[in-house]
């Protein structure tokens, strides 16, 4: 790795594992100028150097549309799978077997999730696969130009499409149903809130669900649909403050705030998620309450942003198969192939 | 005892069928397997076909079992002697029994004999289990199916000592259970040897045909094959008949790659439908482990997309199909080789798939490994076809070989094949012309080792492109794998016989149809033939020199539109009109019956064909001497009117 340390002299900044934020970059983006999806990407750029995360020990997953473009757009050293519309959900699964000390980031949007992905999108939920699950969410298909999503409201009004009949999806409602252990929500808007709840998702240990409301500018961006960004600004309601602290480093309150206020979750590896609690005394860690929340926010007309629901003791799915410590792709011939001497006891049982 | 008169008298010996006429759910499988291995062990070549529903419980279902002292032991349609213990299907299987054969029957069913060209045993089963004392109540009616077992022994010759092992083999050494099904058979022997007449000609006597082989059945053989390829992860979605093969991993796995510190070295996943588990199988292939899926049709339907992503981004995914008789659900319980064409073309757009086409059990334990080694070399995915028939009935088979070369991982970089590269490389560059590219797996540490892999446009270093020479470098380069992909898989098998006239292509599990029909065909009808039958799509050139070394070659599929026979006719137009396809697909295993008959409908005497072909070319000559001629005449005539004008 050393050949590609920053030379000395060169004033370029570096983090704990000695890489510039540009070792997190990816190619210059195609998606559309002011789209809440660069706004995420360069949150993931952040969180991951901001971490200290290798770009080697995260890999990178997504299905097709404007969202799942956007893997191109940040960790050129990280592996990707660009796969297929609505089917990241089964690639990351098996994808995240081959070394299982590596994260995965997916992302997908609300076409390729709450649509034609929804039945994978739900049981890579349910066996709690270990990744930072992004659903990008502008409540409308982009790449296919402007035709309704399953999450857009009932009564949204698009140019060629006319008004929409359905009721939407609620995708944190969904991840919860699926027992997700880690449900969270956002706004492109808000970057800093996007990045902490980014870096929360990368220490949680199994799926962490980020269903971020990222506005497309092109296609569903008028003043009063739900997925804009006026209506993101003036709804937003965040649940909390947040702020992730990592593990090993001493959490630091404001000295203003009372500890009534004050909600922290540990996560595996020892790293705190402070909340700082801003109208009512919010459980994350309650999956009814969560439900409660959401059902209210629906009917009120809330955009609620902030750590939903969070549970963070369940194992990964990785961690069930009870796998080898070496990654199992770097076992060798003796460790796959059982021994010649096997083989007559296999003809043996043959009859 | 109502025993009729049977009008043979001279012994038939291993060679005959027996059919048992069970309910679906009857618990008649113990009592089956029984009969099977105890004919096994006496020697003697034979095979066993569960006809059944798709079903639980309630609905009839057969059992079949041919001896064959010659070692034929493809299904048969003539059923020489039947166990009837299914009121629903007693006429009809009454009516199916071969004259001069054996019919036995639960004499608890009272429906009338319509027959006097057979013999006819009623066994009272009720009484009999009744009088064992020792067996619980709740087991009366798994148990009782071991009183046929009895009465049929005792009336053919089976060995009881023999039943006795095979009894032992079943329940793995525990006694209780072995002697309870054992007291039955025994009591249904003594009960037919004092009460029943031998009236009928069937007969089994000891032989040593089957010493040094074993039985088993295509899907625990393709799972152990996998395993012994090294297998590291498979999804999976239960489907008929495929299931079986995904549980035999589950079974031998925990066996075959114990370790001492009680971790795995490989995962089983049940995936919520083959959408995610050819999707999970791909994930976990591209991160670089030995990845298998197994399905049948209809899962195999909703595995496209993948596949041809898997195809076009070059993932090294296996996939056994265990074919099932479609379209559609069809029949779901039914065999068939009807997935080939679709198989072979797998995908939109321009797609071409490796095949590979085991013919026995032992070849799918063969190709369980050797699958995963094409798939990984060539970087693409490989079907491994095989069906219902071979999947899931027992076949006697060569034992499984140790695989003589190491696992192939192909073309794989690691950090200090990239540190020694200089980091210089590309994931779709060929470097070595032959198609085949390089690649890197996650985890890997080396700063330059990851890529993108994507289903859209990519260059030779897998980044994004639109540009049409890049496009269509991409595209010759796969043809070109495809190419070399003839050099790895499987080269077909030829066995010919002198003096052959004809050539016979078939694939899979109709060869000992095919064999046992070549065998009749000389016989019977003097006619000799070559036989090839193919292992792997792409073809190689032995398919090709088969073909033009014979003036005519039958195409035997088993399925209605002769899909080999399309695939042939595609790869080598001009000698299309040398291939005749024999083609059917009722969902029954292959006969020799069918193979014979499908070849003799369309047979040409060669004598006669080739003077007819003779006399085609001297006519032909005599018409283009003619019509030469003719196109002369006018000049000839024409000149001298002109010489005429002069």
């Amino acid at each position: 790795m050393t050949d590609i340390l920053p030379m000395a002299g060169a004033n370029v900044q570096v983090n704990a594992v000695g890489l510039s934020k540009n070792d997190y970059r990816g190619n210059p983006s195609t998606l559309c100028q002011g789209c809440g999806h660069n706004s995420i990407s360069n949150q993931i750029i952040s969180a991951l150097y901001e971490m200290n995360i290798q770009p080697d020990s995260v890999a990178k997953f997504s299905g097709i549309g404007c969202s799942s473009k956007s893997p191109t757009y940040f960790l050129n050293r990280s592996f990707g799978f660009n796969g297929l519309h609505g089917r990241m959900p089964s690639v990351a699964t098996g994808g995240l077997f081959g070394d299982h000390t590596i994260k995965g980031i997916g992302v997908s949007g609300d076409g390729d999730t709450a649509s034609i992905g929804m039945g994978q999108f739900k049981h890579a939920v349910r066996r709690n696969v270990d990744m930072v699950y992004i659903v990008e969410n502008n409540g409308v298909y982009g790449l296919t130009k402007g035709q309704f999503s399953a999450t857009a409201e009932v009564g949204l009004s698009l140019k060629k499409q006319g008004v929409n009949q359905y009721l939407p999806i609620d995708i944190c409602m969904e991840a919860i149903a699926s027992n997700a252990t880690f449900v969270a929500r956002s706004f492109a808007g808000n970057p800093k809130q996007v990045k902490e709840l980014l870096k929360a998702a990368l220490a949680h240990n199994g799926i962490a669900v980020l269903d971020i409301i990222s506005p497309c500018v092109t296609f569903n961006n008028q003043e009063n649909a739900v997925h804009s960004y006026t209506w993101g600004k003036d709804h937003e309601a965040p649940l909390h403050e947040i702020s992730f602290v990592p593990a090993r480093q001493e959490i630091l309150l404001e000295a203003d705030m009372q500890d009534g206020e004050i909600r922290e979750v540990e996560l595996h590896d020892g790293s705190t998620i402070v909340l700082k609690n801003l109208d009512k005394d919010y459980n994350p860690t309650h999956r009814w309450e969560a439900l409660k929340m959401l059902e209210e926010a629906q009917r009120e007309n809330w955009l609620i942003t902030g750590l939903i629901y969070v549970e963070p003791s369940k194992p990964s799915l990785t961690d069930t198969y009870n796998l080898v410590d070496t990654p199992l792709n770097r076992l060798t011939d003796e460790d796959l192939r059982p021994t010649r001497e096997s083989i007559d006891k296999i003809n043996a049982m043959m009859f | 005892m109502a025993v009729t008169k049977n009008s043979k008298s001279s012994r038939i010996v291993n060679d005959f069928s027996i059919t048992v006429g069970t309910v679906n759910g009857s618990g008649s499988s113990t009592a089956n397997n029984t009969i099977l291995r105890a004919l096994f062990k006496m020697g003697i070549p034979v095979s066993g076909k569960n006809l059944f529903p798709s079903n639980i419980q309630g609905l009839p279902t057969w059992y079949t079992i041919r001896v064959n002292k010659l070692g034929f032991v493809a299904r048969r349609d003539e059923r020489e002697i039947i166990i009837a213990m299914n009121p629903n299907s007693f006429a009809r299987d009454l009516a199916d029994v071969q004259p001069g054969g054996a019919f036995f029957y639960a004499d608890d069913i009272k429906q009338p004999i319509t027959r006097d060209d057979i013999t006819v045993y009623p066994m009272p089963i009720k009484q009999l289990i009744r009088e064992q004392n020792d067996l619980p109540a709740n087991l009366r009616d798994l148990v009782s199916n071991m009183i046929y077992v009895g009465v049929l022994a005792q009336m053919i010759g089976i060995d009881l000592e023999m039943i006795r092992s095979a009894l032992t083999f079943h329940f793995k050494g525990k006694e209780k259970p072995i002697t309870l099904n054992y007291d039955a058979v025994v009591a249904g022997a003594e009960w037919a040897r004092a009460n029943l007449e031998k009236k009928d000609p069937y007969y089994v006597e000891p032989m040593d045909k089957t010493h040094g082989m074993i039985m088993a059945d295509g899907n625990t053989a393709g799972a152990i094959g996998s395993i012994y390829g090294g297998l590291q992860f498979t999804a999976w979605y239960p489907i008929t008949p495929a299931s079986s093969l995904a549980e035999s991993l589950n079974e031998y796995l925990p066996m075959l790659r114990k370790r001492e510190d009680g971790k795995h070295t490989y995962a089983v996943l049940q995936a919520e439908d083959e959408l995610a588990a050819i999707g999970m199988t791909i994930g976990a292939a591209w991160s670089g482990l030995r990845s298998m899926t197994s399905t049948s049709g209809p899962g195999l339907s909703l595995m496209t997309e993948f596949m041809g992503l898997a195809y076009y981004a070059e993932v090294p995914v296996v996939v056994w199909d265990v074919q099932r008789i479609g379209p559609s659900t069809g029949l779901p319980t039914r065999t068939s080789q009807g997935d080939l064409s679709f198989s072979a073309f797998m995908g939109h757009g321009d797609t071409q798939q490796v095949i590979l086409l085991p013919g026995g059990v032992d070849e799918c334990f063969e190709f369980g490994w050797k699958s995963l080694d094409i798939a990984e070399r060539l970087q693409t995915p490989v079907l491994v076809l095989s069906d219902l028939d071979m999947g899931m009935n027992q076949w006697m088979s060569k034992p499984f070989e140790y695989p003589e070369t190491p696992l192939d991982r192909g073309k794989v970089l690691w950090e200090k094949d990239l540190e020694e590269l200089k980091g210089n490389w590309g994931r779709y560059l060929d470097v070595d012309d032959d198609g085949i590219t390089y690649r890197t797996f996650p985890g890997n540490k080396h700063p330059l080792a990851a890529y993108f892999l994507r289903g859209t446009g990519h260059d030779e270093y897998a980044k994004y492109s639109e540009e049409v020479p890049v496009w269509l470098r991409n595209m010759d380069r796969l043809k070109k794998k495809y190419e070399t992909a003839k050099k790895y898989v499987p080269a077909p098998v030829v066995r010919n016989m002198r003096g052959a006239t004809i050539g016979i292509i078939a694939y899979g599990s109709t060869e000992s149809a095919v064999d046992e029909a070549r065998y009749l065909l000389d016989k019977e009808n003097g006619i000799k033939a070559d036989f090839l039958r193919v292992r792997a799509l792409p073809f190689n050139k032995d398919v090709k020199k088969f073909i033009e070394k014979h003036d005519v070659t039958f195409v035997v599929d088993m399925n209605r539109d002769g899909q080999m026979h399309q695939l042939l006719t595609l790869e080598y137009p001009a000698s299309a009109t040398k291939l005749v396809s024999v083609a059917y697909g009722d969902g029954m295993p292959a006969s020799a019956k069918w193979v014979r008959e499908g070849i003799l409908a369309q047979y040409k005497k060669p004598t006669a064909a080739k003077a007819a072909a003779a006399k085609k070319v001297v006519k032909a000559k005599a018409a283009s001497k003619s019509a030469k001629t003719a196109a002369k005449k006018p000049v000839k005539k024409a000149a001298p009117k002109k010489s005429a004008k002069k």
